[in-house]
């Protein structure tokens, strides 16, 4: 269970103090800022995860707060649509994955794996772990919302997928779990949701975004599509940050856990295009617009997080 | 619904191989699979041979498989 963070504006004040005792029929007032809006949901989103220990179980499904989520979620998934090009023109004999994966290839974003291979300093790869604390303790688990909701052939591979995130049956080779070791190693705190307090917009955005695909069943599309495209720019990435982690002798712990990566997501990535997402867009092709939204704006909200971390650290 | 094959081969990429196999590699040494799904290296360029590492997506597209 994870504590409450710290409020960043009105919303989130409010929110707070109605999460805590109980009372949840209030004004809830404007956002003060993207961030207070942002934390407000990831609050609202972490009651369907682990809960907090100062809140009610049951407030997860409380109609005001409900509805406040809706209000704040809405708002975010028009906020992505808006951000997205639109799905790109293929031609049907190059097929889905061969799309897919040029569109992947055809990413320039910058890149915080190679930042660290060659350049991060120790509290700067610090600042970076603890910003993706925030996903890798709960990895996998928003798309593990998704599962039940797709057809037959989607839902196997999904599943087959998951269970190597979930370590095949042994808690010891949860990915999550292998994260957690790399932050207990590293003398970071391994608490779901520990360093909330610390992330910036783009960390909150990233990680809403997610739960937003996967809480809701019509985005199912957008959330295989985000998979497929997170699992599509690991392996590579995840070796770089192995090699930086090394260069500065830290923990084999957390090397592990991007070691583990480079293998586990080359045939990830394989999973979620070709057996996952095409086989959704055949038995359901109304979802392939969402499964293209879903990737494109996994790529680029990680894009906004490394220009927010390389201009802050003066790299961009 | 048609059985699902156990050997999928991905254009331009890996093999994948569902279940437990053990796996002779280009040297004789044999791997035992440690996932429900692996994938096997085709393009010949992997660190992690007979793994697939994602390698082939970055060399030249008339050299993968
Ligand atoms: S086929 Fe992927 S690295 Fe060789
Ligand atoms: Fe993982
Ligand atoms: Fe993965």
């Amino acid at each position: 269970m994870a504590t409450l963070p710290k409020p960043r504006g009105p919303l989130s004040e409010v929110l707070l103090s109605a999460l805590v005792s109980g009372r949840t029929d209030v004004a809830y007032p404007d956002q003060g800022s993207a961030e207070d809006g942002a934390l407000s949901l990831w609050i609202l989103y972490e009651l369907s995860y682990r809960g907090y220990h100062e809140v009610d179980d049951r407030l997860e499904f409380d109609p005001e707060l409900v509805r406040l989520r809706r209000r704040l979620e809405d708002d975010l998934e028009q906020r992505l649509r808006q951000r997205w090009p639109g799905r790109p023109a293929y031609e049907a004999e190059q097929g889905f994955a061969a799309a897919f994966f040029a569109m992947i290839e055809a990413d320039d974003g910058p890149s915080l794996a190679r930042f660290v291979q060659r350049d991060a300093t120790h509290d700067q790869v610090v600042e970076l772990l603890q910003h993706r604390s925030l996903y890798h303790l709960k990895e996998s688990d928003p798309v593990a919302l998704t599962l039940p909701r797709l057809a037959a052939a989607p839902r196997a591979a999904l599943a087959e997928l998951q269970y190597d995130e979930y370590g095949g049956g042994r808690p010891e080779r949860l990915h999550a779990h292998l994260f957690a070791e790399g932050m207990a190693a590293m003398g970071l705190d391994a608490t779901e949701g520990g360093y909330v307090d610390e992330a910036p917009l783009e960390v909150l955005e990233q990680n809403n975004a997610m739960s937003l695909f996967g809480l809701n069943r019509r985005l199912r599309g957008a959330s295989v599509g985000h998979l497929a495209a997170f699992e599509a720019t690991s392996s590579l990435p995840c070796r770089k940050m192995a090699q930086g982690l090394e260069r500065l002798g830290l923990p084999a712990e957390i090397r592990a856990y991007y070691e583990e990566h480079v293998e586990a997501d080359a045939v990830h990535e394989q999973l979620a295009v070709r057996l996952i997402c095409e086989p959704l867009i055949a038995a359901e092709p109304d979802t392939e617009d969402d499964v293209w939204l879903g990737a494109w704006s996994c790529l680029d909200l990680e894009a906004r997080i490394a220009h927010r971390l390389l201009e802050q650290w003066g790299a961009a | 619904m048609s059985e699902t094959p156990d050997v999928v081969l991905c254009p331009g990429g890996p093999m994948l191989l569902r279940g437990d196999h053990l796996v002779a590699d280009d040297q004789g040494v044999e791997h035992r699979t440690t996932r429900p799904i692996s994938a096997v290296c085709r393009c010949g360029k992997s660190a992690t041979k007979p793994w697939c590492d994602g390698t082939h997506k970055v060399i030249p597209e008339k050299l993968r498989p």
